[in-house]
């Protein structure tokens, strides 16, 4: 304020001042911009817009934090993809679960584990690999999806998956199908990472929404590429292990505690 | 070289429309089967999201090596030059084509979606295997439908070496692709490994001949064409080299598993704990399918024309149980997510399991086999394929 007493009155308007003005704005355009991008590609968006490989969709499950006899994570991402609950299921081996909860055991030392198991999204995808018609494809954000259109349920993609992550659906669905979730009988599906809350700008998924919900933190799921991103900088810290990590497949689901 | 007279098998008596009809019985079975199983989904089957490829494989992948099996004696008459086969080889090519048909039909009938058919025939991805067979299932029907035509035609006898050999490296090729289908995948333990490629091509050497000699004998027998021992005593002998070849190559296969402590509990299961599966390894694949007709066609039993064909039969369900326990067998060891832990979960991990085929697959898999022999039986009757006589005279004035 007192700067701004001193100032002489003459000095508001003079070329001197504009152009400075000028100059900090073109400069704060020149370093807002690409942070606006950013939070366009990280939240929500457009339509007409393709997807970027400037985010990398990540998942940090931390095995630790996971609660025994916990499966909140189950039916948050049954209600939110439409898919029935295994209990509920007339015909439970041939039901689809996008993501299961895994207890573990060592035999030797008793150590318990518990986990969830979800599709681990493959950098280097072996269901993409086999798929016959290219129906199984991973966008440029690091998210592996069935197209619905190609898919001809030959179901050489569940042979190849290391995980047991994709389910073929076995009987013509109900209609408990969401609008944005489109499912159908002869077709072969997994988890998503919830791709319709993501490009919706939720930036989330709802088994990580569910376990926060729950108190248990167990799951953290965001932008690995974002080094400020939270699950950036947990990965930082916490050391972590991708399943069958022999197996080299460029995981984007990480695992502590196993 | 003495020439040789071919001639359409007349068909029109009770007993070949009799054979025609009883066959397309079971090709209508196989075609109820497939629109009961599309109409409900592959609920009313037993396949689950454990077992996902169940009887319908096994006997469409059983079709598809067995054809390319059943084009090697044609192979051996033009590619290897031997004049003895010469006038088997139009029969050879004929049930090679038929037989890939039935497999292939199979095939895209137990697919969620076969009504997506020409998605697969438009849409490629060629890093895999499965897109590669597409184009090798086509090049073989091409090659072999040249072949044939080279051997049926005067006019252009003279390419008949030519295209032989392009449809021998062809089914070379495709059974390599077939066995890679497996040899391919990473995730099951009992897949993974080149090994199958070969094994597939042996096990089909065995596979076809077998079949073959069972349709020449019928034939031969059904039509009152004469068939002299001389040709079925070469014959049984290569099928004894293929099946002992077979086993020779199944034993590397799981003592070489047996050795990778890794890999010793899947192994354990399928050679001691798998209850069914390893009755059907012991019993069906290595007793029924490789022990016995071995027996049999080494020893003075294979010199009798009714042994011979026992051991063919033998060697057919044999094949059947072989590729039951590799389809079925590596599906049903878990995958081991957590090598050294115990597992538990909703979606039956860290549990063997169970598969109960139904009636529909069962019936669409007959299916595959019965168009393979309608297809036979169709193409005998309105194509030159059958010498009008295999008399050891005859056979004999080729060799000289």
């Amino acid at each position: 304020m007192n700067d701004m007493k001193s100032m002489p009155d003459n000095t508001l308007n003079s070329p001197e001042r504009r152009r400075f003005i000028g100059t900090a704005t073109a400069a704060a355009g020149v370093a807002l911009i690409p942070g606006v991008m950013l939070f366009e590609v990280a939240h929500g968006r457009p339509e007409d817009q393709a997807v970027s490989s400037a985010v990398r969709w990540g998942m940090l499950i931390d095995a630790t934090r996971c609660a025994t006899g916990c499966d909140d994570c189950v039916s948050a991402c049954s209600t939110e993809n439409g898919w029935t609950p295994v209990a509920e299921s007339q015909h439970p081996r041939q039901a689809p679960q996008w993501i299961r909860k895994l207890e573990l055991q060592d035999p030797l030392t008793q150590k318990e584990t518990n986990l969830p198991m979800l599709c681990q999204h493959c950098g280097d995808a072996p269901c993409i690999d086999v798929c016959p018609t290219g129906a199984s494809f991973r966008r440029a954000d690091g998210i592996v999806l069935v197209n619905r259109h190609t898919c001809i349920g030959c179901r050489y993609c569940m042979m190849a998956c290391p995980y047991k992550a994709r389910s073929l659906v076995h009987e013509p669905l109900n209609d408990t199908q969401k609008p944005d979730v489109p499912r159908g009988v002869g077709c072969v599906e997994a988890c998503t990472f919830c791709v319709q809350k993501l490009d919706r700008g939720d930036g989330t998924t709802a088994c990580a929404e569910a376990c926060t919900a729950a108190g248990n933190d167990a799951i953290l799921f965001g932008d690995m590429n974002d080094p400020d991103s939270a699950i950036a900088k947990r990965l930082r810290e916490l050391p972590t292990k991708e399943v069958r990590a022999d197996l080299n497949l460029d995981l984007s689901v990480r695992y502590h505690g196993i | 070289m003495a020439s040789m007279t071919f001639r359409e098998v007349e068909g029109s008596s009770l007993k070949y429309w009799m054979l025609f009809g009883g066959t397309g019985l079971f090709v209508l079975f196989g075609f109820l089967s497939y629109l009961y199983m599309h109409h409900h989904g592959h609920v009313v089957t037993g396949m689950d999201n454990q077992i996902v490829w169940g009887l319908p494989h096994v006997f469409a992948v059983f079709l598809i090596v067995a054809a390319s099996g059943a084009l090697n004696v044609a192979s051996i008459a033009s590619v290897f030059n031997k004049p003895m086969y010469k006038p088997l080889a139009p029969l050879s090519a004929i049930l090679a084509l038929a037989l890939l048909l039935g497999g292939l039909l199979v095939l895209v009938l137990d697919l969620g979606r076969s009504d997506r058919l020409i998605v697969a025939m438009t849409h490629f991805n060629f890093m895999s295997m499965f897109t590669w067979n597409v184009f090798l299932y086509t090049g073989f029907f091409v090659l072999v439908g040249i072949y044939l035509w080279t051997m049926l035609d005067r006019n252009v006898k003279a390419y008949s070496k030519a295209a032989g050999t392009a449809a021998f490296i062809w089914r070379l090729t495709l059974t390599t692709g077939t066995g890679s289908l497996f040899g391919f995948l990473i995730a099951r333990q009992l897949y993974g490994t080149a090994m199958l490629a070969p094994m597939f091509i042996i096990m089909s050497f065995a596979y076809g001949l077998a079949i073959y000699l069972m349709v020449l004998v019928a034939a031969y027998a059904w039509t009152g064409r004469p068939l002299g021992d001389a040709v079925m005593m070469r014959l049984k002998t290569l099928l004894a080299v293929f099946v002992a070849a077979v086993l020779y190559f199944v034993v590397v296969y799981h003592l070489t598993n047996l050795y990778f402590a890794k890999m010793g509990s899947a192994e354990t299961f399928i050679l001691r704990d798998g209850g069914i599966l390893t009755t059907l390894f012991w019993v069906a694949q290595i007793a029924i399918g490789c022990v016995i007709p071995l027996v049999i066609l080494l020893t003075g039993l294979g010199r009798q024309r009714s042994w011979i064909m026992i051991a063919s039969a033998l060697v057919i369900l044999g094949g059947i149980a072989q590729m039951y326990v590799t389809i079925i067998g590596a599906q049903a060891y878990p995958l081991d997510l957590f090598p050294g832990m115990t597992v538990k979960s909703s979606f039956y991990d860290g549990v063997i399991h169970e598969y109960s085929p139904t009636m529909a697959e069962f019936f669409l898999g007959l299916g595959g086999v019965a168009i393979a022999l309608l297809a036979t039986i169709f193409g005998v009757k309105v194509l030159r394929l059958l010498p009008v006589n295999l008399d050891d005279a005859t056979i004999a004035k080729l060799e000289h």
